[in-house]
């Protein structure tokens, strides 16, 4: 039973493997997958984006107070 | 209300998500329709065994796997911008737009990614039937996952199956069948569905047209044209079928819409339907300026007939939406502003008695939350209470866009259903190619459906305004107040992104179909 769960998992790792290890046009594109993907969590989600609820308050009610307050200011 | 909001914040607010959406769909229309157009190829080789049909499944395969490549993951932005710039709004809507995300990223996300590895990976490495059910699960996790998400705008669009919760500020499911097959989604999707199938069955007319042009690769040419063709015929009849349903459905949930994009300001029976028109701002009546024609040419009874299948139907106008029609039992802006008010002053009412420990007006205003009769006659017009003070011309959309982006759609979409049904008649007859000219309009036609389906959401979202959630939240309720400078800054940081990134879609494309379907 292990032995097969062993072997399929290495069939499916050497699919990948060799799949990514031939790529010829593909590796431009991943290349730029890559890119667009540090630049939107390492720089604009970090930097830029953050969830102000989650990072401002504790917890839900404290959350919940607060858009509260918000969405009834004059 | 809200006299002191930055006008400039929620603008650019706007503005920057207008960008990202707008740019992230570009890529989406085409992934979901080359994605099904590629599975029909792909079938069509695994069941004839032809290869021509395998180098003609592996060549749309490529485009399909540019345009996924490019196009992945610029939603996700939308998600950042909602927790940072839409705080509000993220909170207020937080369950309903929760639920479906979460399934969107879980089981269509997954299924999709999983599958497309295979579909590019797997010639020759897995079984033919295997590869191709990879190719059809891609097409259809695709496709999932764009359900999802258009259940999350048509509840926006619509708010039912839900109910207010007003300890936490929050929308809350009731009954997730009423949210997810409400008659907005249903049809938002399927018309939505359609138009991207269109989309790309043009998309691939429009290149073999230049491979015919140029001479090269005629049978691979002319057989995608074929399949491309019978697939584009088809959605363009549902995406014009789906379209009028989609107008119906306007009129009749979103009036102010509706009005809005036909430009008809007083409310009329025998409505006609403007086919054609160019407008420009009367400004005399200031505050209260007006959209007028310069020119049209009208459809007699049409709007009516096309509402409630009589030409005697009454289709209201701006006026009667903004002041009110007793006749007709339209209840004016100003009147729904008052009720609005005091659904928001009883909110904070509460909110207030929640506080100080005061139990029993607590109960007393929050039983009001859960009364139908007070939810019908306040809680509706809720959004609607945040104008008091206000103009009321800030509660009409814009006029000229949602007149000019919903006829743009409409007039591609029957150019699209002419020249599809002709590109299948001469490619049937085995007679496409032999006009060049008609090539030509195959290559100037391929960008008209990313035309018409951007117009499609101008018009959908920009013919809601003010609203962010129906009625209940305006855009100026639902921004968080940043400084407007770091929102103008993010803005730009975006289109500099995103304009690399579509110059990179567009030479790696390019340069791929000049290779042609023999090129690696």
């Amino acid at each position: 039973m292990l032995d097969n769960l062993d072997s399929m998992l290495k069939k499916i790792f050497r699919f990948y493997y060799e799949g990514f290890r031939k790529m010829t046009w593909g590796r431009n594109l991943w290349g730029i997958i890559l890119l667009k993907l540090f630049i939107m969590f390492a720089i604009l989600r970090l930097f830029f984006f953050p969830d102000l609820l989650k990072r401002d308050f504790d917890s839900d009610e404290e959350r919940a107070s607060h858009v509260l307050e918000q969405i009834t200011k004059p | 209300m809200l006299d002191s909001i930055d006008m400039s914040l929620v603008d650019w607010s706007r503005g920057q998500f207008a960008l990202t959406a707008m740019f992230h769909w570009i890529f989406v229309p085409l992934t979901l329709g080359l994605s099904f157009i590629v599975a029909f190829m792909h079938t069509i080789y695994v069941r004839t065994g032809d290869e021509e049909w395998k180098r003609i499944t592996k060549f749309w395969m490529k485009l399909f796997g540019i345009n996924f490549a490019i196009g992945v993951a610029t939603g996700i932005i939308l998600e950042f911008e909602f927790g940072t710039n839409w705080s509000n709004y993220s909170w207020f809507v937080g369950d309903i737009f929760g639920a479906p995300l979460a399934i969107e990223g879980i089981l269509a996300f997954f299924l999709e990614s999983t599958f497309i590895a295979v579909m590019f990976f797997g010639w020759n490495k897995v079984s033919k039937r295997f590869h191709l059910t990879a190719s059809w699960l891609t097409a259809f996790g695709a496709s999932l996952s764009a359900v999802w998400i258009l259940v999350a705008n048509a509840w926006m669009q619509h708010p039912v199956g839900t109910v207010f919760n007003p300890d936490y500020a929050r929308n809350e499911m009731i009954n997730f069948w009423d949210v997810i097959f409400s008659e907005v989604a249903v049809n938002k999707f399927l018309h939505t569905i359609s138009s991207s199938f269109l989309l790309a069955s043009i998309f691939v007319i429009g290149v073999s047209a230049w491979f015919l042009l140029r001479k090269k690769e005629v049978l691979f040419a002319k057989r995608s044209t074929v399949i491309a063709a019978v697939f584009g015929f088809i959605t363009a009849i549902a995406t014009i079928a789906t379209g009028d349903t989609s107008a119906r459905i306007v009129a009749r949930t979103q009036p102010m819409k509706f009005a809005a994009m036909e430009a008809l300001y007083e409310g009329q029976t025998h409505a006609p339907l403007v086919a054609i028109g160019a407008m420009r701002t009367d400004t005399a009546n200031y505050p209260d300026p007006r959209e007028e024609f310069i020119f049209k040419i009208e459809i007699p009874n049409a709007l009516s007939y096309m509402v409630f299948l009589t030409p005697s139907g009454f289709i209201p106008g701006i006026s009667d939406l903004v002041y009110g029609n007793e006749e007709q039992n339209y209840m004016s802006y100003e009147e729904r502003i008052e009720r609005g008010a005091v659904a928001i002053q009883t909110l904070k009412e509460l909110k207030k008695a929640k506080e100080r420990g005061d139990q029993v007006s607590y109960d007393a205003l929050r039983k009001k939350f859960s009364d139908p009769v007070w939810i019908d006659q306040y809680y509706r017009h809720f959004g609607f209470g945040y104008y008091k003070g206000r103009e009321l011309k800030e509660l009409i959309p814009n006029v000229k866009l949602s007149f000019y982006s919903f006829h743009v759609m409409v007039i591609l979409g029957g150019h699209f259903l002419i020249f599809t049904m002709l590109v299948l008649w001469l490619s049937l007859k085995n007679r496409w190619g032999n006009h060049r000219w008609l090539l030509w309009v195959a290559l100037i036609t391929m960008p008209m459906p990313w035309i018409a389906s951007q117009a499609g959401w101008v018009l959908a979202e920009l013919g809601r305004q003010p609203w962010v959630v129906y009625e209940l939240m305006p855009t100026i309720s639902a921004v968080t107040r940043l400084k407007p400078g770091a929102v103008q800054l993010t803005f730009w940081i975006f289109l500099l992104t995103f304009s690399a990134l579509f110059i990179a879609e567009i030479r790696i494309m390019l340069a791929q179909i000049k290779k042609g379907p023999g090129g690696e």
